[in-house]
């Protein structure tokens, strides 16, 4: 094996301080010397660094990173330069399989496809297509999720679908609509070249998105540094490097923010030509924040009033700022309300929309910004809105179909909801595309009760077995990235192209060539009795999406396959009035919350009660974006006698999701081959703990047992990574959510996987490997510098 | 004068709602979001029949006497599964609309009184009321096809 950095060790790599621009730095690791190189981008986080694909022989040897991407400049992390390895496991699913008698047995393609077309009629005919839901990924490509769209929505005509994105980015396209009044990421990367400041909040963003996470040490490397400033509980990598952190108490993000906010607003920080120009709402908010003094957001937070000034001095004075914002808010108590504080932020100090100032509200998974763009998650394509008739008159014109055949008389079902009426029983149907909901989903014993289910038929496409397989009742192999064409969007708008680079293994397909044989099958037509879906190839299929981003925020109209490929990923909106893509949206300081035009018309922080049309009519902010304020929510359950700590999950630097792909790679396994639960050192003297002892942690739904990992955390609350299944070790029980809590934001949707209340108590065993199992800890740094 | 009738008819309902709530939140405790969310209605309720008590004291010579009209017949036991949920959701509906209606009568008056805390106290009922309101609608809006057409 050839590298250029061994990554495993040295995560982020050597420094390549900012000279004016940010310098290249090529990582490269193959096993044998490519005879060719295949251009794509890196599908195993939100970041999608550009990539190219080393072949020998039709098969797959090695990456490196494209240095003529904006994204990475050539840089990769551990993950981009060792999970493609998964491409070539022996382990992969190459043929259908069919469950009869109870097992699942090979099968053709014909014989699968027709039994789910068969159960698909008779649930139609019985139950019509609202007994169908489908539950798909934040991994499969754009085209795919738009061709699933269509023919979920203008084929079957079924309201229920949606993604995992459910899990991991729903509140950041709730944020996004709340404040702005559509999805869509103000900044650019380019912001962190130049930014005074910047602030992650619950985003661990060292860990999740390596090689941003390079920008800014290189940043912090060279001329100008800029201050960093953290919200999260734990002393993660990111809090390590902060200038200020901010460690508050799980669920209490709003009162931190609202704090932060009243200083700023008090100490008349804020810009109020900008506000005036470019906002509703600020009296509003200006009340709610002013009931959160200091000594109030220390009581309830636990975070010194002190600290918090000290914070908000920097973020009320910083000449510009850059925010991100993920999961220790997305899945935490008040999820929606505490996002949109950082929106808030931002427009009342005028930081948006201009170069050094930008707001990422992060994505977790590479595509999830196609799921939701394409209306393969709850909304509709194009950022449309449901409640506006028009916009969905738009799309029925686009389809040829009729208006009614669209479901839009109620908001479309969540994935909570989805997976509640098959526990119920009215939904007979669930087809599970690229993701593995048995170990991802909250609430273990109920999600496999629910897949277990005699009148619940189960589709799982995937390209490797996996938990949730094992209860299907038919089982698609799928072709992965790699393997076909396509296109997906990273959080930053930039879309990238992935050729295929080598042929996918035994009879998998790709999941757009599945979804066209389906509704080929089903028979799907449009109003003038042609087929429904008019496209056969990826090329094909973009083409058609296009059309249907036309004068939408994010319109894709003058990107091509040709363009995107050669160069750098292009950031939409590319049409012709920007046709190499935009940097900055919202420069003008006019938002996409005019009525006609809005993708949502807004919601209840605390209810999620949806804002009619008449309602949001009578206040059309035509364009002004929306300030809004919240006021705190205790979390629904505490630690009590009985369970006294606070859990909380979250991930490692070398996985993703739960490991179908990364725990194949030798490399990534080693480097973290198992699950732990951390625990300060106080509580572990508490309990007599010492590490690598194995506790068994309980909570009121579930039971694990872990290895106990001491230190780098508050004192009364204990955190598990949630990547750790049973399909590669079964001995014991040792996935995060079989803990959690089932219950979601009122808005987003998005599940609490951040707080739950447990206890631990001590068993006899030992694990020794648990000392390779670190994440956040201080010998790792040492090691860096050393 | 008669407005004490009022106050105490939304005073009464008010109270009505923060049990009929838990009602409803307890028989469907297995739709987590409306377990949840109705135990938070529940808790406007209460603090709306709090502050509106206040005003009952003041204007206390006069009391309603009807009995309730609304929680006579509505919710008198709750009951299971999907079409139960949206029978309850809409009866709760129902009863909160008669708050509103009150509010709508009971702010008349004290403007006429110019009771500008009695005033500002029907404004919180109004502005709690119309959430209440909106989230059942919400609720009850995407409960309905899946229960109407597909729930056995
Ligand atoms: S940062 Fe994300 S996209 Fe880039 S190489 Fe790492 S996992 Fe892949």
């Amino acid at each position: 094996m050839q590298e250029t950095r061994n990554s495993i060790n040295n995560i982020w790599g050597e420094r390549t301080p900012y000279r004016g621009k940010w310098p290249v730095r090529v990582d490269q690791r193959v096993c044998e010397e490519p005879d060719k190189w295949v251009q794509s981008a890196c599908v195993l986080c939100s970041n999608g660094c550009g990539i190219d694909i080393g072949v020998k022989d039709g098969k797959m040897v090695g990456v490196r990173g494209r240095k003529e991407d904006v994204v990475n400049f050539g840089r990769l992390g551990p993950k981009g330069l060792h999970g493609w390895v998964a491409n070539n496991s022996k382990d992969r699913l190459t043929k259908p399989l069919i469950r009869k008698n109870g097992k699942l047995e090979e099968a053709s393609w014909d014989e699968a496809m027709e039994l789910i077309v068969k159960k698909s009629k008779e649930i139609i005919e019985k139950q019509t297509s609202l007994g169908i839901g489908f539950y798909t990924s934040g991994q499969l490509f754009l085209e795919e999720y738009y061709t699933l769209g269509v023919l979920g929505k203008a084929g079957l005509g079924t309201p229920h679908m949606d993604g995992n994105t459910r899990l991991c980015t729903a509140t950041a396209a709730a944020a996004l609509k709340i404040s702005f009044g559509s999805d869509g990421q103000p900044g650019s990367y380019s912001d962190l070249d130049t930014t005074d400041c910047i602030l992650h909040f619950g985003h661990n963003i060292a860990s999740q998105q390596t090689v941003l996470w390079m920008r800014i040490l290189d940043r912090l490397a060279g001329p100008n540094p800029p201050k960093i400033i953290v919200i999260d509980p734990r002393k993660t990598f990111t809090a390590e490097k902060a200038t200020v952190h901010l460690a508050p108490k799980p669920g209490t993000n709003v009162p931190v923010m609202n704090g932060l906010l009243n200083l700023i607003i008090e100490a008349g920080h804020i810009n109020k030509e900008y506000i005036n120009a470019h906002t509703v709402g600020f009296e509003d908010l200006k009340k709610i924040v002013s009931k959160w003094p200091p000594e109030r957001v220390e009581e309830v937070t636990g975070v010194p009033a002190s600290k918090l000034r000290e914070a908000a001095h920097i973020l009320g004075t910083t000449k510009s700022l850059v925010s991100s914002v993920l999961q220790g808010v997305y899945q935490s108590m008040q999820a929606t309300a505490a996002a949109v504080q950082i929106n808030n932020l931002h427009l009342i100090r005028g930081l948006i929309g201009i170069e050094g100032s930008g707001i990422y509200q992060m994505n977790g998974q590479p595509t999830s910004q196609n799921t939701r763009e394409c209306g393969a998650d709850g909304d509709l394509p194009g950022f449309r809105n449901w409640g506006n008739k028009e916009h969905v008159q738009q799309l029925a014109d686009l389809w040829n179909v009729e208006l009614d055949k669209i479901p839009h008389w109620s908001p479309p079902t969540h994935a909570m909801q989805i997976w509640r009426f098959a526990e119920t029983g009215s939904i007979k149907m669930l087809w599970i595309s690229g993701t593995n909901p048995a170990v991802s989903m909250p609430e273990l014993s109920r999600v496999r009760k629910i897949l277990q289910k005699e009148d619940l038929f189960v589709i799982a496409q995937d390209a490797f077995h996996t938990e949730t397989t094992r209860y299907a009742d038919v089982v698609l192999p799928a072709a992965i990235w790699g393997e076909k064409t396509g296109c997906y969007t990273n959080v930053g708008r930039t879309v990238h192209i992935s050729h295929k680079a080598i042929e996918p293994p035994g009879e998998a397909k790709s999941d757009l060539d599945i979804f066209i044989d389906y509704s080929r099958r089903m028979g799907f037509k449009d109003k003038d009795g042609t087929g429904l879906i008019k496209w056969n190839t990826a090329e094909e299929a973009f083409e058609a999406w296009k059309e249907c981003t036309r004068g939408r925020p994010c319109d894709y109209t003058g990107m091509s396959y040709a363009k995107l490929t050669g160069g750098a990923g292009i950031q939409w909106p590319c049409n012709e009035k920007y046709p190499d893509g935009t940097p900055h949206i919202y420069t003008d300081g006019v938002f996409n919350t005019a009525s006609d035009y809005c993708e949502a018309y807004g919601h209840d922080f605390d209810t999620g009660a949806a804002v009619t049309e008449e309602e949001y009519k009578a206040i059309d902010p035509k364009g002004k974006a929306f300030l809004k304020g919240a006021d705190y929510v205790p979390p629904h359950e505490v630690p009590d006698e009985e369970y006294p700590l606070w859990l909380t999950t979250g991930r490692l630097v070398y996985h993703f999701h739960t490991r179908t792909k990364t725990g194949r790679s030798k490399d990534l396994q080693d480097a973290a081959p198992d699950g732990y639960v951390q625990i300060s050192e106080q509580d572990a003297t508490k309990y007599g703990i010492a590490e690598g002892d194995m506790l068994e942690v309980t909570s009121r739904r579930g039971k694990v047992v872990e290895p106990a990992k001491i230190g780098g955390i508050e004192p009364g609350t204990v955190f598990i990574p949630f990547h750790y299944g049973s399909w590669d070790n079964d001995d014991r029980p040792r996935a995060a959510n079989e803990l959690t809590i089932t219950e979601w934001d009122a808005v987003s949707k998005q599940p609490h996987f951040k707080y739950a209340a447990v206890k631990i108590n001590k068993t006899n065993g030992f694990l020794h490997k648990v000392s390779d199992v670190f994440d956040t800890i201080k010998d790792k740094f040492k090691q860096e510098e050393a | 004068m008669h407005i004490g009738k009022y106050i105490d008819l939304v005073h009464r309902t008010e109270e009505d709602l923060v049990k009929a709530f838990k009602l409803v939140a307890n028989a469907h405790g297995d739709e987590v979001d409306v377990y949840q969310t109705c135990m938070l209605l529940s808790s406007w309720s209460q603090k709306l029949a709090d502050e509106i008590e206040v005003f009952a004291k003041k204007y206390k010579e006069e009391r309603d006497e009807e009995p309730d009209r609304l929680t006579q017949t509505l919710l008198k036991k709750t009951r299971k599964g999907g079409m139960a949920l949206l029978r309850d959701l809409h009866d709760l509906y129902l009863i909160v609309s008669e708050v509103e209606v009150c509010c709508t009568i009971l702010k008349q008056g004290a403007t006429g009184l110019r009771d500008k805390e009695l005033v500002a106290s029907c404004e919180e009922v109004e502005r709690q009321t119309k959430r209440q309101l909106s989230w059942l609608t919400t609720r009850m809006k995407s409960a309905a096809p899946q229960t109407l057409i597909v729930a056995e």
